[in-house]
């Protein structure tokens, strides 16, 4: 008898593309998301920092929607997601998290544009002085911050809902994907800048990235355990090889060690906190592959 | 709207000649999997295995045998698309591809769908596959094109015990209940019917007279839309995404005036 009657559905074989997907678009959401905090609460010195994240973001969700569109069985037809085909109207359900994201991934693309340009403008490398007003502290740049940082967070955190608006097992059998997806879209993007960042831009906000990052992998394993219990039996699937894989790639290497090692170090720009920041980015890519792949690849009865 | 279609499958009936999924596939223009080559499965006389892309019928072999083969029986059903009245499929579909026709069917445009595979794993059935002719997802339309043009759909046609009935759903269900009535007048008291009422998804225009648990012909208990999880979920997705900002807004505040 199987624990729920998600075990009687057939998979989506989503795999490696949508385990990208998820990882690179959570790096996409927090980068933009950590570089809006620092746009808006920095020092004028962490400004290079801020750059960093608006650098990342935009190709991040550049690079996102193409993996979408590859893993698509027609990918000529990805706009499908986006305009009715038959009638050329804007196709939008408000309860479907695959339509919605696919509207907050556009939405999302065009605000970290706009950051990414007006990064490079400030920088000097775009000859367009004004671009630099889509970011703070101007009035307009605020207002484009606030609105990229919601979707931002948005395209970080709705992917752990698409998989629960299913009937597969794990996936839909507990709510608290999105929760976990956030805070791990949120760890490892301020893993991320830290290890770009402690080779170029050694600014003082490099500190309190690494105590953000602190603050969130504390958090990590408590939302994990909280995972685990919502599950109930069907928990019982990672007593298996995605149990080590969790187990030893998400909370050993992803979270005790980096803990250990930021614990440890004193300056954020020491060696042991870039491989702390590696160890976290591993963590998380193995966080998606295991959550994805282990109801995958569960055939229906 | 015309009023709405569906199927009752009898499966005390079936004898399980396939002559469904045959059909189905010669009406539909659905290749052989494999390229036609035979692999056996190994499970009873079920090469078939499971509804997906290309098979929009499936006859289920089921053996009920004690270890010495003295007593036993055999359970056969012939499994479809059952047109859930509130149907998880329709509900993710991001692009608009599965639509909901005048005959209360669900039924999936070809040339719409991008081949995202949400309604696969928002099927409670696990009856969607991607057909790897079209490249898109496809399922029993119910013979959407038959039905338009006053036809049966192929499979009951075929049927040759009338263990697939086609018709309005409302005689279906009458239809059906007398049945049950009829089986446990003669004995066979586990009859019973799954999907026939609304409690299941709103009721299922293809529903079934079954005479064991759901589970051992393969069918959920206890199937459920995907949106039962989209307001909880989301709920602790905005509780995780406030903590993190307040996470960074603590952290970059003090630092910020400091």
């Amino acid at each position: 008898m199987p624990p729920s009657s998600t075990f009687f559905t057939a998979s989506p074989h989503w795999n490696w593309l949508i385990i990208c997907y998820f990882f690179v678009g959570g790096l996409a959401g927090g980068c933009y998301f950590l570089a809006v905090l620092i746009d808006f609460f920095g020092r004028a010195s962490d400004r290079p920092l801020a750059r960093l994240g608006y650098y990342v973001a935009f190709p991040a969700v550049v690079l996102s929607g193409l993996l979408l569109t590859v893993d698509l069985y027609r990918p000529e037809r990805f706009w499908h997601m986006l305009i009715q085909s038959h009638t050329f109207r804007p196709m939008l359900k408000l309860y479907s998290p695959m339509s919605l994201g696919s509207w907050a991934l556009l939405a999302f693309g065009g605000f970290a544009m706009l950051s990414f340009l007006a990064s490079l403008a400030e920088e000097g490398r775009l000859r367009q002085p004004w671009l630099v007003r889509f970011r703070p502290p101007g009035l307009l740049g605020g207002l484009l911050a606030v609105m990229g940082g919601v979707f931002a967070l948005f395209v970080a955190a709705y992917t752990g809902v698409l998989l629960a608006v299913t009937n597969r097992p794990i996936w839909s059998d507990t709510p608290l994907l999105g929760l976990n997806f956030v805070l791990s879209a949120a760890s490892t993007s301020a893993a991320l800048l830290i290890l770009l960042a402690s080779r170029q831009y050694r600014t003082p906000g490099l500190a309190v990235l690494e105590r953000f990052d602190r603050l969130v992998l504390i958090l990590e394993p408590i939302a994990l355990i909280a995972l685990i219990v919502s599950l109930g039996s069907v928990a019982r699937v990672w007593l298996s090889v995605w149990g080590v894989a969790l187990l030893i790639g998400v909370v050993v290497v992803g979270i005790l060690m980096p803990l250990a090692l930021l614990w440890r170090a004193t300056d954020p720009t020491m060696p042991s906190t870039a491989t702390a920041a590696l160890l976290v980015l591993i963590g998380g890519f193995v966080f998606r592959a295991v959550i994805v792949l282990s109801s995958s690849t569960i055939r229906a009865i | 709207m015309a009023q709405p279609m569906g199927f009752f499958t009898d499966t005390t009936v079936c004898i399980g000649c396939k002559a469904c999924e045959v059909a189905c596939k010669e009406w539909n223009q659905l290749p052989a999997a494999g390229g036609g080559i035979t692999a056996l499965s190994g499970d009873s006389y079920d090469n078939t295995r499971r509804l997906d892309g290309l098979h929009w019928r499936h006859v289920r072999f089921v053996e009920q045998f004690a270890p010495d083969r003295v007593d036993g029986r055999w359970l056969l059903m012939s499994d479809v698309c059952k047109h859930c009245v509130n149907a998880g499929c329709l509900e993710v579909c991001p692009t608009g591809a599965i639509i909901r026709t005048e005959f209360d069917t669900v039924v999936i445009q070809s040339d719409t769908c991008n081949g995202c595979r949400d309604c696969i794993a928002a099927c409670p059935f696990g009856v969607i596959g991607i057909n790897p002719v079209s490249n898109t997802a496809q399922k029993c339309t119910l013979c959407y094109d038959r039905l338009q043009n006053g036809l049966e759909p192929a499979c009951s046609k075929a049927c040759p015990t009338d263990s697939i009935n086609f018709g309005p759903v409302a005689d279906l269900k009458t239809l059906a209940a007398k049945r049950v009535g009829t089986l446990h007048e003669r004995g066979e008291k586990r009859a019973y019917l799954y999907g026939a009422d609304d409690k299941m998804l709103g009721g299922l225009n293809a529903f079934f007279l079954l005479v064991d648990r759901p589970e051992v012909y393969g069918l959920p208990p206890d199937p459920k839309m995907p949106s039962r999880n989209l307001v909880r979920g989301g709920i602790w997705t905005t509780l995780g995404a406030v903590v993190v900002g307040l996470l960074g807004l603590f952290s970059f505040r003090e630092r910020g005036s400091g």
